[in-house]
């Protein structure tokens, strides 16, 4: 029986506790406890299918799991499931938890293991290696030296089994499957060293005189070397993920919550949605909800990297494993388990740490062919010393090709990127960015001019009235009811600051009919007998209505970097409103990093021309596009696409998808910690744009790290597989032996690794 | 010595046979519901054969603790995936044109290709 059909009979009942496609959102893992019998699965089956909402319900007895279809809420699950006699828990984020606990506990026993058998095997080797350095050569002349050779011979073998079986049964493994991996070279080269050296001991007769030499320290001291290495690369692995290791430790193990008016603490996977939980001074925010009762300040930093603490009142949204400070609260739970946007974010940082830039698809193109390769470079250098070498021809042909088998190291060149996307994903997340995949890395790493999006970007994205010139008989009031009235039914910020001023002034806004937006210019209304429109110059051009009267000073107004609005009630001009939006504290000394890392700043802004010049003036940004209309800004990437310029946009992810998208790497610049932005290449969590900085500078210091362990993997390996054929034996009398090669193979995995490791101490300059 | 010489080439023929132009036949999976065993430097199957143009599943088993087997990346799909030590993972496989698809570890020492038919 084949694979094929082997597996088939448990194959449908097996679900898996961590599903994977966020497409099937509405599956859902419990972990079933007290089910001792076969019987009891369909009991268990048929209580969850008798909950409403379930569509399917699927329990995999082996791993006392089961997999719920449907809209049912967990508690109705559990409560059947409980009622039935058993209990159940849902898997949540808690199983990253557990998961990682898991997995750190068989990595501890692989290393051990791993440990053991380096030591078995270097007590043989590093004594063996001892004696042919120091007390002479190891060769077979006469009978005492045969049986002292095959009990030498037997007690590799001993290693061979004990500490080296791995490589073996892997080698084997893959042959079958008519594939090579490091397994095939280790195991061929050991495999080598040990078989001629026991033909020397068995039938020297076979063997030319000289070349009756056995090599069983190499089989017993590269087995042991590399199984050290690989123990010593599985701890620098670990020290790789550490960043997604704090993310999952920030998620809270228990919640309080209000239930049936008493308080308790119970398991986070048992909070529910709309449940009301309180988070007390020094406590983790448990879940994802809304403020429904006091005030406090909450350190946000461990998500979004922003350094001040936040403020917090009743209507605010408060986000799973950012840190209470000051108030107690009570909150609304709005998001539970997987879709916390800590959840979430934790899935997005693995994702892109798993996935690969385009700069490792060369080393995979070349992994690919690595070992047969190197297998035929170990025949031609052994048919090269037995047709051209120096006697012992025969031993010089089998100490070749086992060094050249035993120095090629493809895990070196495999490591190279994703070891380095690893811990730059997980460092760029470290300060609130969160990069999508390996693409994005790279081309972050090759911007040449980014696009600022003016409103939100750079500055707050909260513009306040600043002033109203009056050009008409209505009194300021007046204008700005009849400005508010017509406003209230726009989402544009500008249109929000003038909601919000005249309800500071106690105005009250009446009902409008007729409302239209003019995109990109501004909006018309009826109100009463009146004909209210609001918006740009262009947009008062066009309508034939004079702006002459306050021109001047709507000019100064944008020299000020305020956008003036204007206007009109029944076709004349009635007042112009000047609205600014405050630039960002940071923004200007970003935007200074931006440029002194060589990249091209340009801003980009629906505004006039006067106040687009003002704002890039005061924050050192030489060229802007200004009066672009929304669906225009894509265009203008595309512009600065036509001049060569590797482009990256920044936006707020919603109003800008299309440019985002354009762009070659779309930056999303985050409110806070919502990572629901799909269009986004980079989401800067931060509204600082020194998350922008910090992206360009983490990416490039990753790309370079990948660049120096690509180029070290590749001429560790063109250079290291000719040397160990011989090719600089004629010219210096240099042979390799296949120890050293041993030593080699196994840390330069471990180099590649440690280099990658060095990211974690990357730090971006703030200035 | 001619003898040994053409042992040589043979071998490396036989190399080049083996890794790169054999086509494997009758080892493959034909349909998503088994598990991939991930043991030993290998995926048991490691050919799959899949209808063109239908969702599919696919579970992987990992056995092997070596950290080399945790990821299971399937580069065309932009699947990459960390797979927990006994466990079974199941990676949904969006609709498929025809073709071969390889899947393979980080370092392309596991490998294996979904034949899309």
């Amino acid at each position: 029986m084949n694979d094929a059909t082997c597996h088939k009979s448990d194959a449908k009942i097996v679900k898996d506790t961590h599903e994977v496609d966020p497409a099937t959102g509405d599956e859902q893992q419990f972990t079933i406890e007290g089910a001792s019998c076969a019987s009891c699965v369909t009991r268990i089956e048929t209580a969850i299918r008798q909950v409403s909402g379930v569509s399917s319900a699927e329990m995999n007895f082996a791993q006392g799991t089961a997999t719920v279809s449907g809209t049912a809420a967990d508690a109705a699950i559990i409560a059947a499931v409980e009622k039935a006699g058993y209990s159940a828990k849902p898997s949540t984020s808690e199983s990253d938890n557990d998961a990682l606990e898991e997995k750190e506990k068989t990595e501890l026993v692989y290393y051990k293991r791993l440990m053991r058998e380096m030591t078995i095997a270097l007590a043989l080797g590093i004594p063996l290696m001892l004696y042919s350095l120091f007390a002479g050569e190891m060769t077979v002349s006469t009978n005492s030296e045969r049986l002292a050779w095959l009990i030498v011979g037997l007690l590799t073998l001993g290693v061979m089994v004990f500490s080296g079986k791995h490589f073996y049964v892997g080698a084997w493994r893959s042959f079958r499957n008519h594939s090579a991996n490091m397994d095939t070279l280790i195991a061929l080269g050991t495999g080598t060293a040990w078989l001629y050296s026991m033909i020397v001991v068995f039938v020297p007769d076979l063997v030319p005189d000289m070349a009756r030499h056995v090599y069983f320290e190499a089989t017993a001291m590269i087995i042991g070397l590399i199984n050290l290495g690989l123990a010593l690369e599985l701890k620098a692995r670990g020290r790789t993920s550490e960043a997604i290791k704090r993310l999952i430790g920030l998620q809270a193990k228990t919640a309080r919550v209000s239930r049936n008016g008493q308080e308790l603490d119970i398991a986070i996977e048992e909070v529910l949605v709309d449940d009301i939980v309180r988070a007390r001074p020094g406590e983790k925010i448990p879940v994802d909800g809304q403020v429904v009762e006091g005030h406090t300040s909450i350190d946000e930093s461990m998500l979004t990297g922003e350094p001040m603490p936040v403020e917090k009142v009743v209507g605010d949204e408060v986000v799973t494993g950012t840190l209470n400070k000051t108030g107690s609260i009570l909150f609304r739970a709005t998001r539970v388990g997987k879709d916390t946007a800590l959840a979430q974010i934790i899935n997005m940082v693995k994702r892109a740490q798993n996935s690969k830039p385009p700069i490792g698809r060369m080393a995979d193109i070349i992994s690919g062919y690595f070992v047969p390769i190197v297998m035929i470079v170990a025949v031609v250098s052994a048919l090269a010393w037995l047709n051209f070498g120096p006697e012992p021809a025969l031993a010089f042909a089998i100490v070749s090709a086992t060094t050249v088998l035993i120095i090629a190291c493809p895990c070196a060149l495999g490591l190279a990127t994703p070891m380095s996307v690893m811990v730059g994903v997980g460092k760029a997340a470290e300060a609130g960015v969160l990069i999508r995949n390996g693409e994005a890395l790279q081309t972050a790493s090759k911007i040449t001019a980014m696009i600022l999006d003016k409103t939100g970007t750079i500055t707050l994205g909260a513009p306040k009235v600043t002033d109203v010139i009056l050009a008409g008989s209505d009194s300021e009031d007046s204008v700005l009811q009849m400005a508010a009235s017509l406003e209230s039914g726009s989402e544009h910020p500008l249109a929000m600051a003038i909601v919000e001023s005249a309800l500071e002034r106690g105005l009250k806004q009446e009902k409008v009919s007729n409302f239209g937006a003019i995109a990109g210019h501004g909006v018309e209304a009826q109100l009463g007998d009146k004909h209210l429109l609001f918006g740009n110059e262009k947009l008062m051009e066009e309508r034939g209505i004079s702006i002459e009267s306050v021109r001047d000073r709507a000019q100064t107004l944008a020299a000020e970097a305020k956008t003036p609005m204007y206007f009109a009630v029944n076709g004349s001009l009635a007042a112009v409103i000047a609205v600014a939006d405050p630039i960002k504290e940071d923004s200007i000394v970003a935007i200074k990093r931006l440029q002194n890392s060589g990249i091209r700043v340009v801003m980009l802004t629906g505004d006039n021309r006067a106040t687009a010049q003002a704002v890039a003036d005061k924050v050192g940004i030489k060229e802007y596009f200004a009066e672009v209309l929304p669906e225009e800004k894509s265009n203008k990437v595309a512009e600065l696409q036509m001049q060569g310029e590797i482009v990256g946009m920044t936006g707020d992810g919603i109003n800008d998808a299309p440019a985002l998208a354009m762009a070659n790497v779309g930056f999303a610049i985050g409110t806070g910690t919502d990572v629901a932005i799909e269009s986004a290449d980079i989401t800067l969590m931060r509204g600082s744009l020194h998350g922008l900085a910090d992206a360009i500078a983490v990416s490039r210091a990753t790309l370079r790290n990948i660049k120096q362990n690509l180029f070290g993997a590749f001429i560790y390996n063109v250079a290291g597989v000719p040397f160990a054929a011989g090719v600089l034996y004629p010219f210096f009398g240099l042979l390799l032996s296949p120890v050293i090669a041993g030593a080699a193979m196994a840390f330069s995995s471990l180099t590649v690794v440690t280099n990658a490791n060095r990211l974690r101490f990357f730090k971006a300059q703030e200035h | 010595m001619l003898f040994t010489n053409l042992a040589g080439v043979a071998l490396i023929a036989l190399i080049v046979w083996w890794f790169w132009l054999y086509k494997p036949g009758e080892d493959a999976m034909n349909d998503s519901s088994s598990i991939i065993i991930v043991e030993s430097g290998t995926y048991q199957p490691s050919h799959i054969r899949l209808p063109a143009g239908q969702p599919a599943e696919l579970s992987f088993m990992r056995k092997d603790a070596s950290p080399c087997s945790e990821i299971v990346q399937i580069p065309e799909l932009e699947i990459s995936e960390s797979l927990p030590l006994n466990k079974t993972m199941t990676i949904h496989i969006p609709p498929m044109k025809k073709g071969e698809y390889e899947f393979h570890c980080q370092m392309q020492m596991y490998r294996g290709v979904i034949h899309v038919e």
